[in-house]
């Protein structure tokens, strides 16, 4: 008898009995004999508690993470301050051990928070709507370049090659399957070229996709491509961090149509890349073509205040096959992190967040560059990653660093080329001043 | 389930009424319709001038629980559009012999020979049920 | 206890802070300085304004307005609200998993590899398959992803007019949706009474262009699908594959596989069968695995050990690519982990066995109030289609709400679609015998209750934090967010 579960021997036989059957291996009569399993799994005999420990101990004592080591990586998971009440009250059971609120008379406290996370994901982004969240940012994207075309009716959609090289990986991989083109624009100078956008962007274009700030960190001037892709009658998409909102004007004042991106950094933890949460808001004129889960306020028979997921009907278990998407989660937990960090840094929190990031970025920037060794790439504004380069490889600077406990930079030339040597480095508002100096000391005798 | 027919208009097998006039026809969702579907609250519909084939989907006519796309019985062109549904969408629930969702200029009299009187659209609801 | 009606907004004060941050340790000018202004907002941010105190209550009282798997017994059919065990919370937090960045050097990640590793392993031999996929991020996901693979195989066959996949009438939502995302033309097929593939219909449509087929099994029904072999014949000789959707997986574990019964491609629910928390709708977690000569074309990167150790393969020549950011749920994966470790090659085959029984002797104490679909032994779920004597005014949305009263999640309900008014009942493994049978002394109570006074469950539920909800308002008035 294991532990977790509670059916006695006694109980079984009862059971058993009120059934009419005699063994448990009678229920499994309509299994044929020749599919049957006739050994035991290869998996080993249950461990206790105890044993569980040990061995995940064992493992994690061949892991370092950002706990011992300094981090100044970033390109997609963020290193941000999480504060503590964000796992108590996460960690509350009547949220995690929920289900989706289907039933909502019995989901109020999920669907509040939702409603309370929509409504802070609107308020950052400046937009009109948004839904209870996605699997992650790169999904978001994907699945916010579909609405495009949806919308339009167009099946081609236009890409930065400043947007985050796994954002594009995906956004491809859900375009293709639907055989919709994507069209990449290349860079010039760290930013989107412009002039290469115009000529990509068409009367067939769904819509176009640019980051800000950018994979290198950089903030985008994107007045330009709004024009371009508006005057095309496509939707103006940005990928955008949530955190550098903080300072930054809103996606609605650049006239985005569709605003998607990561969430991770409200209050995630980094996890090795997941569960994290992408979010996707957009004009209300697109809120029918919008994916996944949406909640909306109502009233109850008493007329009192209560909430609900609403425009079930663009949803797979109603519209099957011509659902706007396939999704059937959303990433709830995440999401209930999101806002709880939200709220906790509130109006003055976040922007000092994106305060003090911004001046430790420049400052480490500043620093690492003062003596020429390594060189800034580009001469543009940033927020929290900056681009450098030296005559050593990259991946020997890192080598190098992690000697001394310090997790260095994406390695660019994996996906850029052109970038040879290229270090894309990342400060959040948790580095200090000691941590940067150790690590431009470091740097600076290579 | 008791559904109202009304007597001199025309219906098709996806529950839509049709009302000629002229070489002009407007389409609308019975009663029995409004019923299965249940408090409707989204109506799509097309521009005018747009053009459809007999068989295809028009519109689409959202409830809580349920999305139909409305089906054209014939083919043609849509020349009016009762856009007043897109903001009132419970007035199909409530009046659903004037709720017209859209009116076609008709391209091939003869497809409407395929639909069927009040008398034989009943019937073929008492089949349903 | 004190009713709570409050958004967090309404609470908002200004001057108010829930935040500490150590006051900026680098000689910096301002960000006005640093930045364009052309780039700043100059509006103040629309966020709220409040103590950590008025928080920590806010989140606390709304939780007070939910119902989770710890709070009580909750047969959702199809979703396996199993217990969440604790101890797994406790691994999947522990810094050493939760602080990894990732892309981190692989030498600083070999437990958390190896961690992917063996999950990967043991997924493959409980479904019988070669090689898994832990990158979907849900049930759904892991459909799309799989698909993908069954077009990608054929197209590499330079098969190039197989765009139609089979889907039963029975199957769930995401199924249709799924082969509609990734390109396919959806064949649906009816099920036989008992909600099994019916053969002749199968026949019927098995041609050149079909590329594969999608089944549970058990089905929605919560039975076994008995010519699951002739199935798999059959789709395999028109040059078809045959998908599987593991939602039920909790039905058979140790028992059978899907890899033995003739499926080439499958995912599993780490939050259904492995007892992964469903978070409110998630993370979930929706690993993909595949027979051997399909290993080429899963997406990247799959985990592979070499003799330095474990590391992430990227050069997979006929990989259908990235689905996802990074590698899947990490988290999510450790809690699975550490639940198989816990349970052993036997605690699961006893999980499925229970999970049946459990089922079955639900089943045969509701017979005697309510409609079953199909009166027969059933897996680890059954439907139940209304109330034996039915009064026509109560419907199954109103014995649902009524539920609610007596302190229970109520079934999953109108799902699978061809039963009129199901009422889908999953117990799990996990619930004694003593909380099956209270709960069937409420559905007992709620049947007597339907024939004296059916308009007292028109109206339910009474003792919920709020009575029943006007959807249509919601829907057609669209308030998706709180304002002023």
């Amino acid at each position: 008898m294991h532990r977790y579960i509670p059916n006695t021997d006694a109980d079984k036989k009862l059971m058993l009995d009120t059934i009419g059957v005699k063994s448990t291996n009678d229920l499994f009569i309509d299994i044929p004999e020749e599919i049957r399993l006739k050994r035991s799994l290869e998996l080993g005999k249950s461990i206790s508690e105890l044993e569980l420990s040990r061995h995940m101990k064992e493992l994690i004592s061949k892991n370092n993470g950002t706990d011992e080591l300094t981090c100044f990586l970033g390109a997609g998971a963020y290193d941000h301050y999480i504060p503590s009440i964000v796992k108590h009250l996460a960690m509350r059971s009547e949220f995690y051990t929920a289900y989706t609120p289907y039933q909502a008379e019995i989901s109020q406290g999920t669907l509040q928070v939702i409603f309370e996370y929509q409504t802070m994901i609107c308020n950052l982004t400046g937009m009109d709507v948004t839904n209870a969240s996605m699997y992650d940012g790169p999904t978001a994207c994907g699945e916010g370049a579909v609405m495009a075309c949806e919308a339009t009716r167009r099946k081609s959609v236009v890409v930065s090659k400043t947007v985050d090289p796994e954002v594009r990986k995906v956004v491809k991989t859900y375009l293709q399957l639907r055989d919709i083109a994507v069209i990449e624009v290349d860079m010039a100078e760290g930013v989107t070229d412009v002039e290469k956008l115009k000529n990509a962007v068409s009367k067939d274009t769904a819509g176009v996709i640019v980051q800000s700030p950018n994979f290198f960190g950089i903030i985008e001037d994107v007045t330009e491509v709004e024009k371009i892709t508006h005057d095309n009658k496509a939707n103006f998409i940005m990928y955008v961090d949530p955190i550098s909102l903080g300072i930054l004007k809103k996606p609605s004042e650049l006239g985005a149509d569709i605003v998607v991106g990561e969430g991770q950094s409200l209050g995630n933890q980094l996890n090795f890349g997941g569960p994290y949460l992408g979010f996707l808001a957009a004009n209300s004129k697109l809120v029918r073509k919008m994916p996944g889960r949406i909640v909306g306020q109502s009233q109850d028979l008493d007329g009192k205040r209560a909430f609900v997921l609403t425009l079930q009907a663009r949803e797979q278990h109603i519209r099957r096959y011509k659902a706007t998407s396939n999704i059937c989660s959303n990433q709830g937990l995440n999401a209930l992190m999101a806002a709880i960090y939200l709220i906790t840094m509130g109006k003055k929190g976040l922007r000092e967040v994106a305060t003090l990031t911004t001046k430790k970025a420049h400052y480490a920037f500043n620093e690492i560059t003062k003596s020429g060794k390594f060189k800034p790439v580009f001469n543009k504004p940033f927020f929290k990653e900056f681009v450098i380069t030296s005559d050593i490889k990259a991946n020997e600077v890192n080598k190098e660093l992690l000697k001394d406990s310090i997790l260095g930079g994406y390695e660019l030339e994996h996906n850029y080329e052109e970038l040879e040597n290229g270090l894309l480095m990342c400060v959040t508002e948790k580095r200090t001043r000691q941590e940067i100096d150790g690590l431009v000391r470091i740097m600076e005798v290579l | 389930m008791n559904s109202k027919v009304l007597e001199d208009l025309l219906y098709s097998k996806d529950h839509e009424w049709v009302k000629v006039e002229g070489n002009k026809a407007y389409i609308g969702i019975t009663d029995y319709a409004q019923h299965a579907l249940g408090e409707i609250v989204y109506v799509e519909l097309p521009a005018e001038e747009d053009e459809f084939s007999r068989g295809d989907a028009f519109g689409v006519i959202e409830s809580v629980k349920a999305a139909s796309d409305a089906y054209i019985p014939f083919g043609g062109t849509v020349v009016e559009v009762n856009e007043a549904l897109e903001d009132s969408p419970e007035q199909i629930n409530q009046l659903p012999y004037e709720s017209w969702l859209v009116a076609i200029e008709i391209a091939d009299e003869s497809e409407l020979n395929d639909l069927m009187s009040a008398k034989e659209y009943e019937e073929f609801c008492s089949k349903e049920d | 206890m004190k009713e709570y009606n409050q958004l967090i907004f309404e609470a908002s004060k200004e001057g108010r802070k829930a935040y500490s941050l150590p006051e900026c340790d680098v000689d910096m000018a301002s960000v006005e300085e640093l930045l364009p202004s052309e780039f700043l907002s100059d509006e103040e941010l629309n966020l709220p304004e409040v103590s950590e105190v008025d928080i920590v209550r806010h989140f606390t009282l709304l939780s007070n307005k939910n119902y989770g798997v710890d709070t009580g017994f909750y047969p959702l059919g199809s979703c396996t609200m199993k217990y969440n065990p604790k101890i797994n919370e406790d691994m999947a937090s522990l810094s050493g998993f939760s602080t990894l960045h990732p892309y981190q050097p692989r030498e600083t990640v070999q437990g958390a590899l190896e961690v992917m590793y063996n999950l990967d392993k043991m997924l493959a031999e409980i479904a019988g398959m070669s090689k898994m996929s832990l990158q979907p991020a849900a049930g759904a996901h892991g459909e799309m992803a799989g698909l993908m693979i069954i077009k990608a195989y054929h197209e590499k066959r330079g098969d190039l007019k197989r765009n139609k996949i089979i889907v039963p009438d029975s199957a769930h939502g995401t199924n249709p949706a799924s082969a509609a995302v990734a390109g396919f033309d959806v064949v649906e097929i009816k099920s036989d009474e008992n909600g099994g593939v019916d053969i002749e219909s199968l026949k019927a449509v098995l041609n050149d262009e079909i590329a594969g087929l999608m089944l549970t099994n058990p089905s929605t029904l919560g039975l076994f699908e008995k010519n699951i072999k002739v199935i798999a014949d059959l789709v395999h000789e028109a040059g078809g594959l045959l998908y599987y959707d593991g939602a039920n997986m909790n039905a058979i574990m140790g028992i059978c596989r899907p890899g033995d019964m003739g499926f080439d491609v499958i995912h599993f629910n780490l939050h259904k069968t492995f007892s992964t928390p469903h978070g409110g709708g998630g993370p979930g977690s929706g690993p993909i695995g595949v027979r051997e000569d399909l290993v080429p074309f899963l997406p990247v990167p799959i985990v592979e050990k070499q003799d330095d150790g474990y590391y992430l393969n990227y050069d997979l020549p006929h990989s259908i690519g990235k689905i996802k950011g990074f590698y899947g749920h990490f988290g999510v994966m450790v809690r699975a982990y550490a639940y198989i470790l816990s349970m052993g090659a036997e605690g699961l085959k006893e999980v499925s066995e229970t999970a049946v029984l459990n089922a079955n002797y639900l089943m045969n104490r509701l017979k005697s109030h309510y409609k079953i679909a199909v009166d027969q032994i059933c897996m680890h779920e059954f439907i139940l289609e209304g109330l034996k004597e039915n009064t026509l005014e109560v419907t199954t949305l109103d014995l649902a709400k009524r539920l609610l009263d007596y302190g229970y999640h109520p079934p999953t309900i109108y799902f699978p679609l061809i039963v009129d008014g199901a009422i889908m009942i999953e117990p799990t493994e996990t619930e004694s015998r003593e909380t099956l049978d209270s709960f069937v002394n409420a559905m007992i109570k709620l049947a007597e209750e339907a024939k004296e006074d059916p308009k007292l469950l028109k109206e339910a539920p009474y003792s919920m934090p709020v009575r029943r909800i006007d959807e249509a308002k919601a829907a057609r008035e669209m308030v998706l967010k709180w304002s002023k």
